[in-house]
């Protein structure tokens, strides 16, 4: 794993990298430069087998952070490569073109997220939601609660309870309260 | 009607077709796909149709209430429908796991006359199993809408009730009867086989007491019931009432 990293760290100006362990590392890549490492780490590396892609939303920092998961049968490793794009109308290079399977990916993304991918095929058709016309529900500033009650029909004299809170008084109602939030703390 | 005017029409036709395939655009507007679009096509004797492809099999008229017979007439039916309750399997959520084994040796629902359809048209009772999201709830309407009346829904688990656990999310829907009308409820979560079966018994009883006249609410409140689901599946590209 390390010789491969060392290999690319100078090539492709790796931000981060992280070594999880003898066979799993993720490492942080410029935008521009994303799809190209990717290739290399398929064509050169050996990394033929594309795991999944995923997106994290990190609201703080307003970016988005997308991962590609690849694996190589041979060397039996994981290498996780992670872009961040802008958080507003972020677009992303397409790689459809270097396993079949990123089309269902990212059309996935560009419902969740609303990351587009141009040129991707099919990309703006329905993934899981029919008919959606709010923002990208994944994105962490979407209230789901508020969408739910503003949408849907909530039932009235519905009450939610602190589990832990309800557990304990009707478990030990006797026991006064402070000393058991102590004990938790313990 | 000469060729050369057919052709004229054919090449204006097939103007508009080209339109209709690019129809990204239309496509995130109406939500009719291009293929479900009004449009007219010419038949093989050159005359000209006009085609809506979905309502053009459907019935347009909207459902009737239908009014009980004349006294023993009426309570004798209503003995024989109680003791024939077709079941559409039709599962919509985690509570369908409870429904296979109603039908094994076990529970056996088939003693009281519950049987399971694979098709809306030979079924009157429906089991909306547990949470119903925006999608399913638009097949649902429609497989509903299939049946024959008098119909009924059993809706089992407090997710069709409140919204259960998921009360809280953006896909699925909280209260089931501001959509359909629901004859039986079955709380829980999930509820064993056996409140089913509870459930089938309380629906017995209520149509042998003639008070499950659901399907006539429906047809009663058909518009406020058409807003409510409109309301909320907004890729309406479906009939109003397909039956």
């Amino acid at each position: 794993m390390k010789e491969i990293l060392d290999k690319i760290q100078a090539k492709y100006n790796l931000q981060d990298i992280a070594i999880q362990d003898n066979d799993q590392a993720y490492v942080t890549v410029g935008k521009d430069l994303a799809i190209d490492m990717v290739t290399y780490m398929r064509d050169y590396e050996g990394f033929s087998h594309f795991v999944m892609m995923s997106c994290v939303d990190w609201i703080e920092d307003d970016k988005l952070q997308l991962l590609y998961l690849l694996n190589s049968p041979e060397k039996k490793c994981n290498i996780g490569i992670k872009v961040f794009i802008e958080r507003n109308k972020p677009t992303m290079q397409t790689a459809h073109h270097l396993w079949k399977q990123i089309w269902t990916y990212q059309r996935e993304l560009r419902e969740a997220f609303g990351i587009d991918f141009p040129g991707s095929p099919r990309v703006e058709e329905n993934f899981v939601l029919e008919g959606w016309t709010d923002m990208p529900h994944m994105l962490r500033d979407f209230d789901t609660n508020k969408y739910a009650e503003e949408t849907y029909f909530p039932r009235e004299g519905r009450k939610t309870y602190d589990p832990a809170t309800y557990m304990r008084e009707k478990l030990y109602p006797k026991q006064p309260v402070t000393a058991k939030k102590n004990k938790d703390d313990e | 009607m000469s060729e050369l005017d057919i052709n004229d029409k054919v090449s204006e036709m097939l103007k508009k077709s080209e339109h209709n395939s690019a129809a990204a655009e239309c496509y995130e507007k109406t939500f009719v796909r291009p293929e479900d679009e009004e449009r007219e096509v010419i038949a093989p004797d050159g005359s000209i149709i006009k085609v809506n492809p979905i309502y053009d099999y459907f019935s347009g008229k909207k459902p009737t209430e239908e009014k009980p017979c004349r006294g023993v007439v009426e309570k004798f039916l209503n003995w024989a429908r109680a003791e024939s309750i077709w079941v559409l399997g039709f599962g919509t959520g985690c509570g369908s796991i409870e429904i296979p084994p109603l039908m094994t040796p076990r529970f056996d629902a088939f003693r009281f006359g519950v049987q399971m359809r694979p098709t809306p048209r030979q079924s009157n009772a429906f089991i909306i199993s547990g949470y119903l999201s925006v999608k399913t709830l638009k097949r649902v309407i429609r497989s509903y809408e299939q049946m024959p009346s008098p119909k009924y829904i059993l809706a089992l688990g407090s997710c069709t009730i409140n919204g259960g656990m998921y009360y809280d999310s953006y896909s699925t829907i909280n209260r089931l009867d501001k959509y359909l009308p629901v004859d039986v409820y079955i709380a829980g979560c999930m509820p064993r086989p056996e409140a089913l079966l509870a459930g089938f018994m309380k629906l017995k009883e209520l149509i042998k007491d003639g008070k499950a006249e659901k399907a006539n609410e429906y047809a009663r409140n058909f518009d406020e019931y058409k807003a409510n689901q409109k309301k909320i599946i907004k890729d309406w590209n479906m009939p109003d009432y397909n039956w």
